[in-house]
C-alpha cells in the first residue's frame, strides 16, 4: 500500500480546485494549484488569510478531498479514497502538528504521544517505550506525566510534535506550528522541526505567515487567491537563525 | 482496541463522576423496580400455592346452592348429618368426610374477649383441612355423639385470650356456652385470600348444633381425597349421589356446589402471576425513560468533546472506532447502572418481603434479563449520539473550541 512509485515525487497536487458551498454561495478557495514535494523536503506554505493555504494543508493532510483535479500521495490518488481510507492513509503516513497544539485536555502528556500508536494496535508495552522516546527527542522526558495544563506554551506545541512523530511517518504537517509562541519559543520549535527533518528525513510541509519562520524551510511556496504565487528555494535549508 | 474502549469509557465516566450518576439514576430505578415487582410477585405466587396446599390437600368443598354471580347465592336446602353418612358409606375414594357449621362468636376468658368463628365438626375435619395438634387431644367419640362442651383452639384464639398461659384444662366462653379447652391447633399462618386461618375455635358438630346455631343443618361438607383416587371421579361421585339424595331431576341444575381447591388455587396463582406480568412492563418504561437520559448525556458529551473527535479523526481513527469509543461509553455507562439497579433491587426486596411477610424468590433469570435490557438499553440510546460524534467532520471538529 506504501510503496513509493517510479515519479519520485511524495506528494503531487495537479490542478487542484477546491470549491466550498453551492450556487451563489460557492467560495473558490483553490483554483487548479500544482505542486511537488519530494521526500525529505522542508517547505513553508506561506500567504495571507484567505489566500487558501489552509486548504491547501487540508487537502494535502487528507483532511479534505479536492473538488476537482488530482493528488497523488506515493502515487495514489487520493481524491478517489473514501473517508476511511483517507483516515488510514493519516494513520499510517501522515503526522499532524496544530497551531492550538490541539492535545487532549486532562491527559498527560504520555497518553497523548500514545494516541496515535493506540489506532495503529501497538502492543501496550512497546507504545509506552516509543512514546517515551518521542517526548525524549523534543526534550520533555521528565514531563511524560504532566497534563497540558501543567505545561507551558512551548511544551505543549513539543509534546504536539513528539505526538506527530511517534508513529514514524512519512510527511509531517505543521499548521503555523508557532502561531500561538512567543519569539523565542517560535525559534525553539523551528529548530526542533528542522532538525529532525534533516537527522531523521522527515518532510515537512509547514504553514506560516512569518517570513523568519519560513527561512527555516528549504523551500517557500508563496499561495495568493488560490493558486502558487511563487514557488523558490531558499538556497538550502537555512542556518541564518542560528 | 476494546479493552483500551472500556478503559477510556470507565476514566470519562469517572471524570464527570455526579453527571455520570445522575445519568444512569434513571436506569438503576427501572432495573431495580423490575426486579422488586417481579420478585415479590413470584413470592405472593409462591405464598398463596403454598397457602392453598395448606388448606388440605385433595380437598373438596361442598356447599349448598350455586354460585349466580358475585356476591348471589342461590337458595337451597343446608345438607344434613345422613348426607355425611351417606358420602362416608357409598364413596370410598374419600379419605375424609368432615361436615361444618360455622358461626361467629365472642370467646371470653376472665376480662379477655376475641371475636372469633366457631366451627363445629369432627375429627375429620382434622383430617380434610390438615390440621395436627400442637398440643392436648382430639375430640373423643363420646364427647362428638353426647355433644360436650369440649373445644379446640386455633394459635391466634389462644394467644389473645391466654397469652402465654397453658389453656389446657381451662374454660373459654362462647356466648352462652362454657366449655374446656382439650387441645390446640398447629399453627397455619395467613390464606391466600389474607385470612387468618388460625382465628378459629373448634368443638364437635352436636354441641354448635344444640346450644349455638339450634338447628340440625350442616352448612359445609369438606371433602379429602384419596391421594391415588382421581380428583375428579370422586367429584363427579359425590355430585351423582348428592343429587340422588336431594331428589334433583335429570333436568334441573345442582342446587349444591362442589369446589376443587387445586381449581381454585391455579386460578389465584394465574392471577398473581398476570398482575406481577403487568407491574414488570410498566417497571420496565422507566427502564426506557432512563435510556433516553443516557441519550441525552452522550450527545452532550459528543458536543463537549468535539475537539478531542477531530483530534482522534485527524490522527487516523475511522468512523467505526469513533463510533466504538462512544457506544461503549453508553453501554458501560448503562450496564453500571444495570448493576446498581441489581444491588438496589436486591436489597429493596429482602426489605420488602419482610415487610410483607411474602417469601423472598431469587430469580436469577429475571436479573439477568434486566442486566441484558440496560446493557441494550445503552447500545440502543447510545447509537445516535455516537454515530453523530463518527461522522464529524476533522477539519469543523478541530475548529470548534
Amino acid at each position: 500500500m506504501l510503496a513509493e512509485p517510479g515519479s519520485g515525487a511524495l506528494i503531487e497536487l495537479m490542478a487542484v480546485t477546491k470549491v466550498y458551498g453551492q450556487g451563489a454561495a460557492a467560495v473558490q478557495a483553490l483554483r487548479g494549484v500544482d505542486l511537488s514535494i519530494a521526500t525529505g523536503e522542508m517547505v513553508a506554505v506561506m500567504g495571507p488569510s484567505g489566500s487558501g493555504k489552509s486548504t491547501v494543508m487540508n487537502i494535502l493532510g487528507c483532511l479534505d478531498a479536492p473538488t476537482s483535479g488530482t493528488y497523488r500521495f506515493r502515487g495514489m490518488d487520493v481524491g478517489a479514497m473514501s473517508r476511511d481510507e483517507r483516515a488510514l492513509l493519516r494513520r499510517h503516513a501522515l503526522g499532524f502538528v496544530f497551531q492550538g497544539f490541539n492535545l487532549l485536555s486532562r491527559t498527560s502528556a504520555l497518553e497523548n504521544v500514545e494516541l496515535p500508536l493506540i489506532y495503529r494496535r501497538v502492543h501496550s508495552s512497546e507504545r509506552r517505550a516509543r512514546a517515551l522516546a518521542a517526548l525524549a527527542a523534543v526534550g520533555l522526558r521528565d514531563w511524560a506525566q504532566h497534563t497540558p495544563a501543567e505545561l507551558s506554551g512551548g511544551q505543549q506545541q513539543r509534546v504536539a510534535i513528539a505526538r506527530a512523530l511517534v508513529t514514524e511517518p512519512a510527511v509531517v504537517l505543521a499548521d503555523e506550528p508557532t502561531g500561538n509562541l512567543d519569539s523565542a519559543r517560535g525559534h525553539e520549535i523551528m529548530a526542533l522541526l528542522r532538525s529532525l527533518n534533516r537527522a531523521r528525513g522527515i518532510t515537512l510541509v509547514m504553514i506560516t505567515h512569518e517570513p523568519e519562520m519560513a527561512a527555516y524551510a528549504g523551500r517557500v511556496v508563496h499561495v495568493l487567491d488560490g493558486l502558487v504565487e511563487r514557488d523558490a528555494a531558499t538556497g538550502g535549508p537555512s542556518d541564518a537563525e542560528q | 482496541m476494546l479493552s483500551n474502549s472500556l478503559l477510556l469509557a470507565v476514566r470519562e465516566i469517572r471524570r464527570n463522576a455526579l453527571r455520570s450518576f445522575l445519568t444512569i439514576l434513571g436506569i438503576v430505578i427501572g432495573v431495580a423496580a423490575v426486579i422488586v415487582m417481579v420478585t415479590l410477585g413470584e413470592g405472593a405466587t409462591l405464598q398463596v400455592r403454598r397457602q392453598i396446599e395448606g388448606l388440605g390437600s385433595n380437598l373438596l368443598i361442598v356447599v349448598p346452592g350455586q354460585r349466580m354471580g358475585p356476591g348471589m347465592r342461590q337458595d337451597a336446602p343446608a345438607f344434613a348429618l345422613e348426607d355425611i353418612e351417606a358420602l362416608r358409606r357409598s364413596v370410598p375414594a374419600l379419605a375424609a368426610v368432615a361436615p361444618a357449621v360455622t358461626q361467629s362468636a365472642t370467646a371470653i376468658v376472665g376480662n379477655r374477649n376475641w371475636s372469633t368463628s366457631v366451627t363445629g365438626s369432627d375429627n375429620s375435619y382434622l383430617q380434610a383441612r390438615a390440621w395436627t395438634l400442637a398440643a392436648g387431644r382430639a375430640f373423643t367419640e363420646g364427647e362428638l355423639r353426647a355433644g360436650k362442651a369440649v373445644c379446640l383452639l386455633g394459635d391466634t384464639v389462644r394467644r389473645e385470650l391466654f397469652g402465654r398461659q397453658d389453656p389446657l384444662g381451662q374454660r373459654v366462653r362462647l356466648t352462652k356456652l362454657s366449655c374446656e379447652v382439650i387441645g390446640l391447633l398447629q399453627p397455619k399462618g395467613q390464606s391466600g385470600m389474607g385470612r387468618d386461618q388460625d382465628d378459629l375455635v373448634l368443638l364437635p358438630l352436636r354441641t354448635v348444633q344444640r346450644r349455638l346455631s339450634g338447628n340440625q343443618d350442616v352448612a359445609v361438607i369438606y371433602l379429602s381425597v384419596h391421594a391415588e383416587r382421581s380428583m375428579q371421579r370422586a367429584k363427579a361421585d359425590v355430585e351423582h349421589l348428592l343429587r340422588e339424595r336431594r331428589h334433583i331431576s335429570a333436568s334441573e341444575e345442582d342446587n349444591f356446589s362442589v369446589r376443587d381447591m387445586r381449581e381454585i388455587a391455579s386460578m389465584l396463582t394465574g392471577t398473581t402471576q398476570v398482575l406481577t406480568a403487568l407491574l414488570g412492563a410498566v417497571a420496565s418504561v422507566s427502564l426506557l425513560v432512563g435510556g433516553i437520559g443516557i441519550m441525552n448525556i452522550m450527545l452532550v458529551s459528543v458536543t463537549e468533546r468535539t475537539r478531542e473527535i477531530g483530534i482522534r479523526l485527524a490522527i487516523g481513527a475511522r468512523e467505526r472506532e469513533v463510533l466504538s469509543q462512544f457506544l461503549v461509553e453508553a453501554v458501560v455507562l448503562s450496564s453500571f447502572g444495570g448493576l446498581l439497579g441489581i444491588l438496589l433491587a436486591l436489597a429493596a426486596s429482602l426489605l420488602l418481603a419482610r415487610v410483607l411477610q411474602v417469601p423472598f424468590v431469587l430469580n436469577l433469570g429475571i436479573i439477568g434479563l434486566a442486566f441484558l435490557f440496560s446493557a441494550a438499553v445503552g447500545i440502543l440510546f447510545g447509537f445516535f449520539p455516537a454515530r453523530r460524534a463518527a461522522r464529524l467532520d476533522p477539519i469543523e471538529a478541530l475548529r470548534r473550541e
